[in-house]
């Protein structure tokens, strides 16, 4: 099992990046990982574009990931995959929602929103898998675990086991939600297979 | 499975953990204010038992209270952000002449980088001017730690204790061991006078007392186990505190370090003997040279501003650039892409009010601290000036006096609730008492919204959201002298502007109290109001709606050849759409609309 790594999650705010970063990060917990997660609240959760740093290992001392070395990127929208290339290395993952939320400057028609912007990651060797996770979870029947989806195609690149995840949406999901969750997590774990 | 209620190790925030910490240290007393990225703290400490914990309308009341609470003989702690700290400046250097009896901790949550705050300050410079010990945790579980740390040497030292934080230690999660709560002592009065009395004569022999607690703090800075010294090799070795130790740490792993967990005072010889050990000695800290100025003055040489960068935040890549420039690689550069500024939610009450004064060219916006300050950013940008909490109004009031009577109808005051509680309202009552013609609007959205909706007097609720007094805005407004108090609903724009032309026209000084809850109120929520659609055929394109800058609706440009595809005319640039999953209803925009294209969604 790879002994350390970093996670980002970027998105928009109220996509629900909070959730899947926790039950990540809880994952990586019960695999008997080190595990720090830094977020930034306030201003920044008004719609604007939000991330979440998530490090795991055996000892973690740093919150935040350092640019250039995300081993995973999670983006819930695709301008908020691009954004981060930075954080990114050649042999980096990244797993996006193929959803556009536009920004204000496209919503108002002064900008437009890029087109075909992936190809600027898989252009430089970045291995995208791009999924529709909205599709995912009308499959399963409740939109709002579209984010636990992005969370299952993206624990194909971890060695933490997929009962892990379960038994942690057992714990930590209300009651109400934890089955259409965990379907969810298992629909989004089948659409990547590495 | 671990990590849980059952568990002894718990992953939390630092804010979580501090609150933790807290409970286990025997706090009796909290209060405090909300400010990112201090928020938290209070919200998790009312949870534990044996814990009075209160929103207070402004952190200066907030300590006194806490202040209070110790000569009474019980711990007492204080929180707030950074420049919370400044407005509770006033009693904190007074406190520390008096001391307490109980133990006194005041939290100040720093904000590097200001994610979500109007200045950068570095609060160490607060310990140094108040002459208090201050302690400065790297992650979550020291942060709990410290807290029985913090009033350990509260008690022992006579004067308050700060705890500083940054972001990267509030809003960072953490593995973080669970303890005991330690026994607490019973209130009780004892009058002190020479103590708590400050006037001339008792605060100079105060004045003399604080010399020697710091005197003696800065020995036992020498032997305190939150400073050591990790042993390492080779030529170079770092002082840092906080999170620049994480970064430290990270970037050269193997370096000596000397890790300050208090960071004033300075336990001087211990950081002469660590300089003496290595060639180098480099200061690692996010803003201001505080260590490297003080470990300057002791004549010991090193570096730190020269290289380490003294403003926003650190992290490790940016440590390791800086101290060896060629061991870091290409990275990846940004791509030139739209920005995604935050925006007020769909529904937002305040953005009737922003929409009507950015149709006021001529009117001067002075603003403030909350959500409503996005009224700043376009399409609305109807902000021009922000300094701090309650200065709106007294700004407002200045350049009124300045303009005299050339400014009647020119100046205006935009301010929250919850801001106008904290600091407000003595502004507006100097501008009653001096004859102010500028006009405040008051937006009472029911709640403190920016900070994640905390209650504050005019909310009807406590901490807890039980039942509270509520101030009535309305009266405090005429009983402060306000000849003209007017409410509006900010969601009918058409009489809103009515009322605020008049209102600005006004050479008398008048509030407009502009009235709807937050949409993100769980009420609110709840409530699920019907929302608006598009009657696409009907849009003419005339970019009314999209003025308002609503999140929820967008514009789609169209070519000619589209436009007539759609059925529109030629001449028609595009049309604006309302997305029904993100529409909360308040109807502004079917207001603004004069084509008949935006309805509301009837339930059947």
């Amino acid at each position: 099992m790879k002994q350390s790594g970093n996670i980002l999650f970027s998105g928009v705010g109220g996509q629900g990046i909070l959730l899947a970063s926790e039950l990540t990060a809880y994952a990586q917990l019960e695999a008997g990982f080190d595990v720090k997660k830094s977020e930034v609240h306030g201003m920044a959760q008004r719609g604007g574009s939000v991330e979440a740093h998530l490090r795991y290992g055996e000892r973690v001392y740093s919150p935040l990931i350092d640019p250039g070395t995300a081993d995973i990127l999670v983006a819930f929208e695709i301008l908020e995959a691009a954004r981060y290339l930075p954080y990114l290395h050649k042999n980096s993952a990244v797993v996006v929602n193929t959803q556009k939320i536009l920004p204000p400057a496209v919503a108002l028609g002064k900008m437009e929103y890029p087109d075909n912007i992936l190809d600027e990651l898989t252009g430089r060797g970045i291995n995208v898998v791009a999924i529709d996770a909205f599709a995912v979870a009308e499959e399963v029947g409740e939109l709002r675990t579209a984010n636990v989806a992005m969370v299952g195609a993206m624990s194909n690149f971890l060695a933490v086991p997929a009962q892990t995840f379960l038994d942690v949406i057992d714990s930590r999901v209300k009651p109400a939600f934890r089955e259409v969750n965990k379907q969810a997590f298992e629909a989004g774990r089948k659409l990547v297979y590495n | 499975m671990a990590f849980d209620d059952n568990d002894n190790k718990l992953w939390l925030s630092g804010n979580e953990a501090i609150a933790l910490g807290a409970w286990e240290a025997g706090v009796q007393v909290a209060s405090g204010y909300p400010g990112t990225p201090s928020t938290e703290i209070m919200g998790n400490l009312v949870k534990y038992e044996g814990v009075y914990g209160e929103w207070a309308p402004n952190e200066k009341v907030g300590l006194e209270v806490a202040v209070g609470a110790s000569f009474a003989g019980v711990r007492a702690f204080a929180t707030m952000k950074h420049v919370g700290l400044n407005v509770a400046a006033d009693p904190l250097f007074t406190a520390s002449y008096t001391g307490g009896r109980g133990g006194l901790v005041v939290l100040t949550a720093d904000d590097p980088q200001m994610h979500s705050s109007q200045n950068e300050q570095d609060n160490r410079n607060y310990a140094f001017a108040a002459k208090l010990p201050m302690l400065e945790p790297s992650d979550p579980a020291e942060a709990k730690a410290m807290m029985t740390t913090a009033f350990e040497l509260s008690e022992r030292f006579d004067c308050p204790v700060l705890l500083r934080t940054t972001t990267r230690i509030a809003h960072v999660k953490g593995v973080v061991a669970k303890g005991e709560r330690v026994a607490t002592t019973a209130a009780s009065i004892e009058k002190m006078p020479a103590k708590f009395v400050m006037l001339p004569g008792n605060a100079r022999m105060r004045r003399v007392e604080i010399e020697k607690r710091m005197t003696a703090a800065r020995g036992l800075a020498e032997t305190l186990p939150e400073n050591r010294i990790e042993e390492g090799s080779g030529p170079r070795g770092f002082i840092c505190a906080g999170t620049s130790y994480n970064y430290v740490k990270e970037a050269f792993p193997e370096a000596p370090v000397l890790k300050l967990g208090m960071v004033w005072p300075l336990p001087e010889q211990k950081i002469r003997d660590f300089a003496a050990s290595v060639d180098e000695l480099i200061i690692v800290e996010e803003l201001d040279p505080f260590l490297e100025t003080h470990i300057r003055a002791m004549g010991i040489d090193c570096r730190g501003k020269d290289i380490i960068p003294d403003q926003g935040e650190l992290n490790s890549f940016i440590v390791r650039r800086a101290v060896d420039p060629d061991s870091v690689g290409e990275l990846f550069a940004p791509l030139d892409l739209p920005m995604r500024p935050p925006n007020m939610c769909a529904g937002c009450p305040h953005r009737g009010i922003f929409y009507n004064l950015s149709r006021m060219k001529d009117v001067f916006v002075s603003g403030d601290i909350g959500c409503y300050t996005l009224g700043f950013l376009p399409p609305l940008s109807a902000m021009d000036s922000c300094v701090c909490m309650g200065a709106s109004v007294t700004v407002a009031h200045g350049m009124s006096k300045a303009l005299g009577s050339e400014g009647t109808g020119k100046v205006v005051a935009v301010l929250g609730d919850s801001t106008f509680m904290h600091s407000g309202m003595t502004g507006l009552l100097n501008a009653v008492y001096n004859e102010s013609n500028a006009t405040v609007i008051i937006l009472d959205n029911r709640t403190t919204a920016m900070t994640g909706h905390q209650n504050n007097p005019a909310s009807g609720k406590n901490i807890k959201g039980e039942p509270a007094h509520a101030v009535n805005l309305e009266k405090l407004c005429a009983a402060l002298g306000v000849p003209r108090v007017v409410v509006v609903n900010p969601h009918a724009i058409n009489k809103t502007r009515k009322v605020l032309t008049e209102e600005i026209a006004s050479p008398d000084p008048s509030v407009v109290i502009s009235r709807a809850p937050c949409v993100l109120l769980p009420e609110m929520v709840k409530a699920n109001k019907p929302v608006y659609f598009t009657n696409l055929e009907n849009c003419s394109g005339c970019m009314a709606c999209v003025r308002l800058g609503c999140p929820a609706i967008s514009w789609h440009p169209l070519t000619p050849a589209q436009a007539a595809a759609h059925g529109y005319g030629k001449k028609q640039k595009g049309y604006a759409e309302i997305a029904e999953v993100q529409c909360n209803g308040c109807g502004q925009c079917a207001e603004l609309c004069k084509f008949a294209a935006i309805s509301k969604r009837e339930e059947d």
